[in-house]
């Protein structure tokens, strides 16, 4: 059978043995660590027979907790993979001089420009702020899960399968080479011919199921499921930022779907949507790719936004300063996250007005960002500010951040941008908002939550030294980048012929050897706040002060979340409930009704991974398999009608005793 | 939440709800639902703005003028119309617990579905048939693209139909089945307004150009 090329080409598709780069070395010798680090893991899990506990309490699991710690383990792992990337790039473009060609060949180099764009922003930055979204927003307005529990598993699944799609394409077959964005006409079948801009288009078009249905999921819930008394003026800011960010998932997403799809039509049918001929338009992609793009960026920081918010009240003692102003704010910078989206290619010659009108308002965009930083400092103003690792990641972000919004500010004027475009400055200038803004906040966010996540606080030196190195890091990876960009290198360059600034290259490869001690240090940081949990144990619940409801449960909290269901009067409830001398109820306990696990996401999850796998490889008959065998187990779902049971009063006044056990022994 | 009386004057006001119910299930779907249909709507608009643009770009190929049969598209509106009347007899049955009824109107809807998405295969094949392929400008393929996703949604409609139908027939009117009949009656709604945007954009305004 293996000398019929035509039988071959039925059963394989377009799958070969030349298809894995086993000529690579530098891929040879990932896969192995790769497949060696994860048979250990296989058999770490095996010897200790977990695959069954995380079967039944994790991976079917449907509680947000769970859900959302889950993604929080996916972001990290994948963070590792894509500062890799960034590794491999900073080490090639410093090197690559005078003669040199680097270690990396092109389309090599391509590859991981365009990979590490797509894992950091789909697959590190979104799960970590989807994750902490959904964890806290249950918790803070008082509800006992999400809206759609089921869905919420299923999303998380989805997003899983489009990142283990994005890794499989280092060991089978290749990743884009088109940049993150993955323009037309370059990546038209014409121009890339391969599997990689397919492996992207799949990938993101399943992730992005999942992140659209987490965002209808979150916006039903915070509209829909807040505890009595708890209306939109008295909801945390977090929440807050959590509504808009949702909102505007569910307004950007389905642009990205579209568009996808038209290039994949493209792609596998051979339309004229984006070609060069037959009336076909490539800038269409480009306007319809950052009407989704722009948005993007918005849903990560306004999440961050939020955290900065409930750090900054919590650690000074205060109420948020201007808190009406900041939610104005943030629903300002909401609807402008979709006026603004020509600013990415002003240099596309859309003519004097049009391009005025949208540098116009992206600058307006730095009004509300100011009046948020002024209500930052405001808040800390005669506060009494305890330096903890979250305060400390806000004041960094706070100089950082403003920084990389002049720049930004820059950059909105057309003229400027017209030189700057595409240079090394608006590399800085993106990683600048990202680093600075986007990832701070989510590492405020972690170690802030972190106790109420798992009952004990992460160890402060080794957080302290990931702080350090992450910002000391950060400025020297990224300021030459400004340096460079004025002197007009563009992005995505492999070797470069200009000796004098090969410096400014090193140095920013120091930097990012400080950014990945800084990582190495927050992994140690998770190991040893684990060994020494006794050690770092809160029992209260409450380790911060803290002023809203989820400080108000068990740390961890119980399943149910609330025994009973909190009763809202002020902004700031539970800071409200200690003032006003709330006394924890300790009988009247009653069976709280939940919904069930379900193994049907994981399993429509792993459908999905071998339907895309058969669309990007041409293996129809695989991918016709893998669509019907979806349809029939989504179908077969809805036939489900017992979906939820009680959790008996009896286990909850065990549960609730345990807590009054603790909280008594942490009195004393 | 009637429990939940707030007693702004008393030194310790109530701050958790002592006799809890238990939440009736699907409280938020009807909401929600709506929110994800305002997200396919999003994708519409994407794929009506592409039309919108590239709409004209024969590519010294056929326009809408060569192309366009309107007393068959006039059909086929009239088969999506009518499904949409036949829908809503459905849901006034459900209201009245008669599942003999509602089981006859929706597979008049599913009937009148069917219709539709036959009539609009046979204008493909036709114009396929004729060289007008999606391939061959990029007027065709926002054409093919625009009018062939509405079709397909009408089609997982179908198959939604079908299963809703059989999930009625098993376990009757209750009330998880009227949720969900109530979500595809939303859908099915929405695919008609949908439908009168290509007809009036793509087919009545085609014909102008």
């Amino acid at each position: 059978m293996f000398d019929n090329p035509a039988l071959l080409k039925a059963v394989f598709g377009r799958l070969t043995l030349e298809s894995f780069p086993y000529h690579e070395p530098i891929l040879v010798g990932t896969f192995a660590m790769v497949a060696l680090g994860g048979l250990a893991l296989v058999g770490i899990l095996t010897y200790y027979r977990l695959w069954g506990y995380l079967w039944r309490e994790w991976f079917t699991s449907i509680d947000h907790k769970r859900i959302g710690i889950m993604y929080m383990v996916l972001g990290i792992v994948m963070l590792l993979r894509g500062f890799s990337d960034a590794i491999m790039m900073r080490l090639q473009q410093a090197i690559a001089f005078g003669g040199s060609e680097g270690y990396l060949p092109a389309h090599h180099y391509d590859q991981v420009f365009t990979a590490h764009g797509v894992i950091m922003i789909f697959f590190v930055a979104m799960p970590l702020v989807t994750g902490l979204m959904n964890f806290v927003v249950p918790l803070q307005i008082g509800a006992r899960d999400v809206s759609f529990p089921f869905l919420n598993n299923f999303s998380f699944w989805m997003t899983t399968a489009g990142a283990i799609l994005v890794m499989m394409s280092l060991f089978v077959g290749e990743f884009a080479k088109t940049g993150w964005l993955a323009y037309p006409p370059l990546s038209n079948i014409g121009y890339s011919p391969d599997v990689g801009v397919d492996y992207y288009i799949w990938a993101l078009q399943i992730a992005g199921i999942g992140t659209l249905l987490s965002g209808v999921n979150l916006v039903a819930t915070i509209v829909k499921m807040r505890a009595p008394g708890m209306t939109m003026m008295k909801l945390p800011v977090f929440t807050w930022t959590a509504l808009c960010t949702n909102v505007l998932i569910v307004a950007a997403f389905p642009v990205l779907t579209a568009v996808l799809a038209l290039l994949s039509l493209d792609r596998y049918v051979g339309t004229n949507f984006f070609t060069n001929d037959f009336g076909g338009n490539p800038m269409m992609y480009v306007n319809l790719i950052w009407i989704w793009g722009h948005p993007e960026v918005y849903i990560l920081i306004l999440p961050a936004f939020g955290i900065f918010s409930e750090v900054t009240s919590t650690f000074s003692g205060k109420r948020l300063f201007g808190y009406t102003s900041m939610v104005y704010a943030t629903v300002v910078i909401t609807i402008l996250a979709y006026l603004v989206w020509l600013h990415h290619f002003f240099t596309m010659g859309s003519g004097a007005s049009v391009n005025s009108f949208f540098g116009i308002t992206t600058m307006i965009i730095s009004i509300p960002t100011g009046a948020k930083i002024f209500n930052w400092l405001f808040t800390m103003y005669r506060g009494r500010i305890r330096f903890e690792l979250p305060m400390m990641w806000t004041i960094a972000f706070m100089l950082t951040f403003v920084i990389g919004g002049m720049t930004g500010v820059l950059l909105a004027v057309p003229p400027a941008d017209f030189v700057l475009h595409n240079s090394l400055f608006l590399v800085a200038h993106f990683h600048n908002v990202i680093i600075g803004g986007v990832l701070f906040g989510l590492f405020a966010g972690i170690s802030y939550w972190f106790p109420k996540a798992f009952g004990f606080k992460l160890d402060p030196f080794w957080g302290k030294m990931s702080f350090w190195f992450w910002v000391i890091g950060f400025y020297f990876a990224f300021m030459p980048l400004y340096v460079l960009g004025l002197m007009g290198v563009t992005r995505r360059l492999r070797v470069f012929n200009d000796p004098s600034l090969q410096i400014w290259f090193v140095i920013a490869a120091f930097g990012a050897v400080l950014i990945a001690i800084g990582i190495l240090s927050f992994l140690i940081q998770i190991y040893v706040s684990i060994r020494n949990r006794e050690k770092l144990a809160d029992f209260t619940g409450d380790p911060w002060d803290g002023r809203t409801l989820e400080w108000s449960t068990s740390s961890p909290p119980p399943a149910y979340n609330f025994a009973f269901t909190p009763v809202v009067h002020d902004l700031d409830a539970w800071h409200d409930m200690k003032r006003r001398g709330y006394t924890r109820p300790l009988e009247g306990f009653k069976a709280i009704h939940m919904p069930k696990n379900t193994g049907t996401g994981i399993i429509l999850a792993v459908l999905s991974i071998i339907f895309g796998f058969a669309m990007i490889w041409y293996i129809w008959w695989l991918a016709a398999f893998g669509f019907v065998a979806m349809l029939a187990v989504t179908i077969g779902h809805t036939f489900n009608y017992k979906r939820d049971f009680h959790i008996p009063a009896d286990e909850v006044i065990r549960t609730e005793g345990e807590r009054t056990a603790l909280l008594a022994g942490a009195a004393q | 939440m009637s429990s939940s009386v707030v007693h702004e004057n008393s030194a310790t006001p109530t701050f958790y709800v002592v006799d809890e119910h238990d939440h009736p299930e699907g409280g938020s779907t009807m909401f929600g639902f709506w929110i994800y249909l305002m997200s396919d709507c999003l994708i519409f608009a994407v794929l009506f703005a592409t039309y919108g643009v590239l709409g004209g770009n024969y590519a010294a190929g056929p326009s809408p003028k060569d192309l366009f049969d309107l007393p068959l598209v006039a059909i086929n509106t009239s088969m999506l119309l009518f499904s949409s009347i036949t829908y809503g007899f459905a849901m006034l049955t459900m209201d009245k617990g008669r599942i003999g009824a509602t089981q006859a109107w929706l597979g008049l809807t599913g009937l009148f579905g069917l219709a539709f998405i036959g009539i609009e295969l046979y204008e493909f094949s036709h114009m396929i048939h004729e060289g007008a392929t999606p391939q061959r400008s990029a007027f065709l393929s926002s054409f093919f693209t625009l009018v062939g996703t509405h079709g397909l949604h009408v089609t997982v409609g179908l198959v939604w139909l079908t299963t809703l139908m059989i999930q009625v027939k098993r376990y009757g009117l209750i009330a998880a089945n009227k949720r969900r009949l109530m979500c595809l009656s939303m859908f099915w709604h929405f695919l008609d307004v949908i439908w009168i945007g290509v007809f009036t954009f793509v087919y009545l305004m085609g014909m102008l150009r």
